[in-house]
């Protein structure tokens, strides 16, 4: 495993799929965003504006996504002292809360016309909620230290307590009875989604997925480059 | 013990603890967390009397009747009970009969005095096509009864 | 009715989409300048550090 913790050879890896992860994402947002506004129909029940599901639900799978992966990263590199797995859950966090944010404005601006509300208390919405504020303590507590390592290590332990809101998101709209409908496409017996609209769903996920890859990598090589500043100015310093 | 192993048992056992202490605090405040009650639910005076509370169900087909002005009565049905609303307000786009419908008031008399309705939809989503054609070969009420017996419909309570 | 119109549903289907394009892109943006900013500032050091090296090279080499 400590063979791909090496800062140098990530750089050179990362390097060489940048691109062709901007690619894929500017790709697939096209295609998705053709299929989302053009090629689908509309809801039977809601008419155009069910147009806000394609990027409202791919922006909250990838807020649950991003929240694992942070929580993993942070596993990783509280046991295993690994340094890239350390820099990813740091990467990872200000793109997961960005989506996070957009699953709630674009949740509130359907929930308006069709619930009539632009928000409720419900346990969907509510532990969304906190989903959101669990990525700003992230973000907050990793600068809260003046030595990055501790930082990194205190809101490590935070995003492995925050884990247990992913399941109570994923399950609350079955466990309570809430305002939000249940899940439609990720169910047991399988998506209750025409395949005309599961189409575009899942061509913007995709795209929100290679957007991720590609934000975290530009950012974990920002964080190593921040590193060597960091070491080359001790050193300098030191003489 | 390696200190590698040692901080994996710290985590393992950690993240043990925690999940076991949310679920105890889920299932200690499961009844609080509800958003509506059914009618049935109130019906049997389940809930609080003369409190604000919101009952959720589906609006009874047939049951909608336009008073003056924006004031509109409807039944909010779980096909066990049914608790007569009125209202007077804007609407939200969904609120149609057979739909899910949350409505937030209190109890007066047995008519629920709402002051705010909100729509619930459902998982479903299709091209109206698709829904008239589910719709003439019979299916339709096939399908709306396998989700209510799934309980993902509103008036089914929850468990 | 017309594409932009949206049903009726414009106010609130483009904000939808707008917010998300303006996120995403603010994002992609400060993540790509950091990232170009830093390289410099490390090449910099670098230089300054080889220039310093060279420098004290030649002070002990007289």
């Amino acid at each position: 495993m400590h063979k791909y913790a090496n800062p140098t050879l990530f750089l050179r890896v990362s390097a060489l799929l940048v691109p062709w992860l901007a690619a894929a994402t500017l790709l697939l947002l096209t295609a998705g965003l053709y299929l989302a506004l053009l090629a689908s129909p509309p809801d039977y029940q809601q008419g155009e504006s069910v147009r806000i599901m394609y990027v409202h639900v791919p922006a909250a799978w990838m807020a649950l996504f991003c929240y694992t992966s942070m929580a993993t990263a942070s596993a990783i590199g509280l046991i295993w002292r690994h340094p890239i797995a350390e820099l990813t859950a740091k990467a990872t966090a200000p793109i997961g809360a960005s989506f996070t944010f957009l699953a709630l404005l674009t949740g509130s601006l359907w929930g308006k016309p069709m619930w009539g509300a632009w928000w409720v208390w419900d346990a969907r919405l509510t532990s969304v909620l906190i989903l959101f504020f669990l990525y700003l303590g992230y973000m907050a507590l990793e600068n809260a230290f003046d030595d990055p390592v501790r930082g990194n290590r205190a809101a490590a332990i935070l995003a492995l307590v925050g884990i247990v809101n992913v399941p109570i998101i994923k399950f609350s709209v079955d466990w309570w009875n809430t305002l939000h409908q249940p899940a439609s496409v990720v169910r047991l017996d399988g998506p209750a989604i025409h395949p005309s609209m599961l189409a575009p769903l899942l061509v913007m996920a995709a795209a929100f997925t290679c957007y991720y890859l590609w934000v975290v990598l530009l950012r974990v090589q920002s964080e190593i480059i921040a590193g060597k500043i960091r070491g080359l100015r001790l050193r300098q310093a030191h003489g | 013990m390696r200190p590698k192993h040692k901080r994996l048992v710290f985590v393992g056992i950690g993240l043990g603890l925690l999940g076991f202490a949310a679920v105890l605090v889920l299932s200690a405040i499961r009844e609080s967390v509800v958003f509506f009650h059914s009618p049935t639910e109130v019906a049997e005076q389940r809930t609080a009397v003369d409190r604000r509370m919101r009952l959720g169900g589906l609006v009874e087909n047939g049951s909608i009747e336009r008073g003056q002005g924006a004031q509109i009565r409807f039944r909010v049905t779980d096909f066990a009970n049914a608790i007569p609303v009125t209202y007077t307000g804007v609407l939200p786009d969904l609120f149609r009969e057979g739909q899910g419908v949350v409505v937030e008031g209190h109890l007066r008399d047995g008519v629920f005095i709402a002051d705010q309705v909100l729509a619930k939809h459902d998982e479903n989503y299709m091209p109206p096509e698709v829904a008239d054609a589910l719709k003439k070969s019979g299916q339709w009420q096939h399908m709306k009864e396998s989700m209510q017996q799934a309980g993902q419909m509103p008036g089914k309570g929850t468990p | 009715m017309s594409f932009v119109e949206m049903g009726g549903y414009a106010a609130y289907v483009w904000p939808a989409f707008g917010a998300t394009a303006v996120v995403l892109t603010v994002l992609v943006a400060t993540s790509l300048r950091s990232l170009r900013v830093r390289k410099q500032i490390l090449e910099g050091l670098q230089r300054d550090g080889e220039a310093g090296r060279v420098a004290c090279g030649r002070k002990s080499a007289t």
